[in-house]
């Protein structure tokens, strides 16, 4: 059909014409071609949408089922962490006396602990503690991770060799030993510039309580280091682009080139990282309050939860097994979670 | 080769004299003193206390001391846990403990993990990849005191069919290395995985094919060679995940070892036991990841390690 058309615009010369006739082929006519209309051409002509960067990448994690699935679960541990509590009539530090180790009932969903302490809403503030520390940490670990590593990238030559260098001794750091002996040393020193000092930063800090500073500190001092390093090799790559060396023809800042032109460049590998950063925090945390150096009472995490939980874990295996199934439930959501993302705003990276 | 492992071993010592002055540091940081919690004594006695450990020098000059004295093995005497016994001794009491623990989790968690990473990619696409990938992914999100303690709950009281305390026979043996075994299982059960399908891919295997090798011999015995030298680096950094994971799983399941007697220092701050395992397990750590890298170059001669990839 199409051809035909396209043939009945062409000029051709009668004498062809008369070719195909004695080779008993059809000869056409004028009137058996007829113009394509608007609508015509128009379906002709496939268009598509254009896609910006943040619909596409939303499109291919749309069809993630693993990803999608873990993002309702995580979905559900949000509201259940951060609304739940307000829906519910109790409070985590109420102590009701005469009802202590209550096993899960009406009233109490998930029963009660040892100073009578309702259990389900502590595990909503377990949560809600937990997933607060991820998301801090990894904050953390974006902004110091990400300014190193492009700085380092962005200068290169000796600067980066000396930086790259402390990354790597940082790296070699057994991270787990020096995070422990960091909030094991940290919290009673906090503790006490909190008592003494009245400055306002003391104040505002004291909220968040010690341990948990203590292991934002801990984050802060060695676990960027991964991130300034994927992030590094992302400058190296993009600062020899021709709009970087635009830029500095007009004259701007280092600075700027780095914060306008190079990070939001790296955009997709920030957040990759930085999601996946948030297990990894939870993790820890969870590692350090099991062994009784993270949150500590009145707050609660689900880390410490199962840490308390140790002592009559054969009497009452429940006050165990809830908050350690949510916190293994959460983390293996996130990760599942951090691995769509990762495949949907990479696609290269695909395995 | 020469210049690579000096500049190796030169980076190794800087980091461990650099946790050595951390952690002194930080110790000094505690507000009060090992001395406070017990009864508080009196100033003469504390004062009298002070000076016997040293205590009442300057920072810097304590931090000399404590470095030239351990240089020749002496990392003091604890102070409250096992008064004054030496803490070299101490270690070297309990280290064996978490290190014949330690040594079978490691062994389990090659032998087990990497077979796992060559049969999900052996059968890549299918179901058994599928189920594989959900049981390593679902490994390495669990933390380890959980995998500890459902065991001790379901195998240990319900089920009793296992010793839940200490280390008296071989069954016992069973729950603790297998709770530090498993992340580093399915950890490694991942690295074996996406290397193997790396190597798969390359020339030499087609050659293989080729010539009509089966695929279970290609995959187990040529391509196994080369993919495991990703496993192989990621053993400097599985001995600290090893250790420290003997932390938990020592303390749930009442095991004499370093781990569960450093958490106890901790706990009771006892300096100089807090300070020596610290330094101890930081210098073992590095030490294993120095010699895991200079095996990497001897195990692979392609790797030019004199350009830094170390890692």
């Amino acid at each position: 059909m199409r051809i035909h058309k396209f043939f009945g615009v062409f000029p051709f010369p009668t004498w062809q014409m008369d070719v195909d006739g004695v080779l008993g082929q059809q000869t056409y006519k004028d009137d058996d071609f007829e113009k394509a209309g608007a609508d015509e051409k128009e379906s002709f002509i496939e268009m598509k949408p254009s896609l910006s960067y943040w619909q596409d990448a939303w499109r291919r994690l749309k069809k993630n089922q693993v990803a999608m699935v873990s993002l309702f679960i995580i979905i559900l541990m949000i509201l259940f962490a951060f609304v739940g509590p307000l829906f519910y009539d109790y409070d985590y530090t109420t102590q009701f006396r005469g009802e202590e180790n209550i096993d899960p009932n009406w009233r109490y969903p998930f029963g009660t602990d040892n100073h009578g302490r309702d259990l389900f809403v502590r595990t909503m503030f377990g949560a809600r503690i937990s997933l607060v520390i991820g998301i801090v940490a990894s904050l953390i670990v974006l902004v110091i991770g990400s300014t190193y590593g492009a700085i380092s990238g962005y200068f290169g030559g000796r600067v980066d060799d000396i930086m790259m260098r402390i990354v790597e001794l940082i790296y070699s750091v057994p991270d787990i030993l020096v995070v422990l002996l960091l909030s094991t040393a940290l919290k009673p020193a906090l503790t006490e510039w909190f008592n003494t000092s009245t400055s306002q930063l003391a104040k505002a800090l004291s909220v968040l309580g010690p341990s948990l500073i203590a292991i934002f500190i801990a984050f802060g001092l060695l676990y960027w280091v991964g991130m300034a390093r994927i992030i590094r090799g992302q400058v190296l790559m993009l600062k020899e682009q021709e709009y970087v060396t635009a830029a500095k023809a007009l004259g701007a800042s280092s600075s700027r080139v780095i914060r306008r032109h190079l990070l939001p460049n790296c955009i997709g590998q920030i957040i990759v990282t930085t999601c996946l950063q948030i297990p990894a925090a939870i993790f820890l945390e969870s590692f350090l309050s099991f062994l009784g150096v993270g949150v500590s009472a009145p707050l609660t995490s689900l880390g410490s939860m199962s840490s308390d939980a140790l002592g009559g874990m054969y009497t009452y295996p429940h006050r165990l097994i809830i908050p350690a199934t949510l916190l293994s439930l959460l983390i293996l959501s996130l990760n599942l979670f951090g691995d769509g993302l990762r495949d949907a705003l990479d696609p290269r990276l695909k395995k | 080769m020469m210049k690579f492992i000096a500049k190796r071993v030169a980076q190794a010592l800087i980091v461990i004299f650099l946790i050595t002055c951390i952690t002194f540091l930080l110790m000094n940081l505690v507000p009060g003193g090992p001395f406070l919690s017990e009864k508080s004594p009196s100033p003469q006695v504390l004062a009298a206390l002070e000076a016997k450990y040293g205590l009442d020098k300057p920072v810097p000059v304590q931090l000399k001391n404590y470095i030239v004295h351990a240089l020749q093995g002496d990392f003091g005497v604890s102070m409250k846990m096992q008064k004054n016994r030496p803490v070299g001794t101490i270690i070297m009491e309990m280290f064996p403990v978490s290190a014949k623990v330690g040594i079978i989790a490691l062994v389990g968690a090659v032998l087990i993990g990497v077979p796992i990473g060559c049969i999900a990619a052996y059968y890549r696409g299918t179901w058994i990849d599928s189920a594989l990938r959900v049981l390593t992914t679902i490994g390495v999100s669990i933390p380890g005191f959980v995998v500890a303690t459902v065991l001790l709950i379901l195998l240990g009281s319900t089920w009793k069919l296992l010793p839940t305390v200490g280390l008296t026979s071989w069954k016992s043996y069973i729950m603790p290395c297998f709770s530090l075994a498993f992340y580093p299982m399915c950890y490694i059960g991942r690295l074996a995985r996406s290397s193997m399908l790396d190597v798969i891919n390359q020339e030499y295997i087609r050659t293989a094919k080729a010539k009509g090798v089966p695929t279970f011999k290609i995959v187990f015995k040529h391509a196994l060679r080369n993919a495991f030298i990703p496993v192989l680096t990621y053993l400097g950094p599985l001995t600290a995940g090893i250790l420290t994971g003997g932390f938990v799983v020592e303390t749930v399941f009442n095991i004499p070892g370093l781990g569960r007697y450093f958490v106890q220092s901790i706990l009771n701050r006892d300096y100089p036991i807090i300070m020596g395992t610290t330094i101890f397990l930081a210098s073992f750590i590095v030490t294993m990841t120095l010699v895991v890298d200079i095996l990497y170059k001897a195990v692979d001669p392609r790797i030019d390690l004199a350009k830094g990839g170390s890692r």
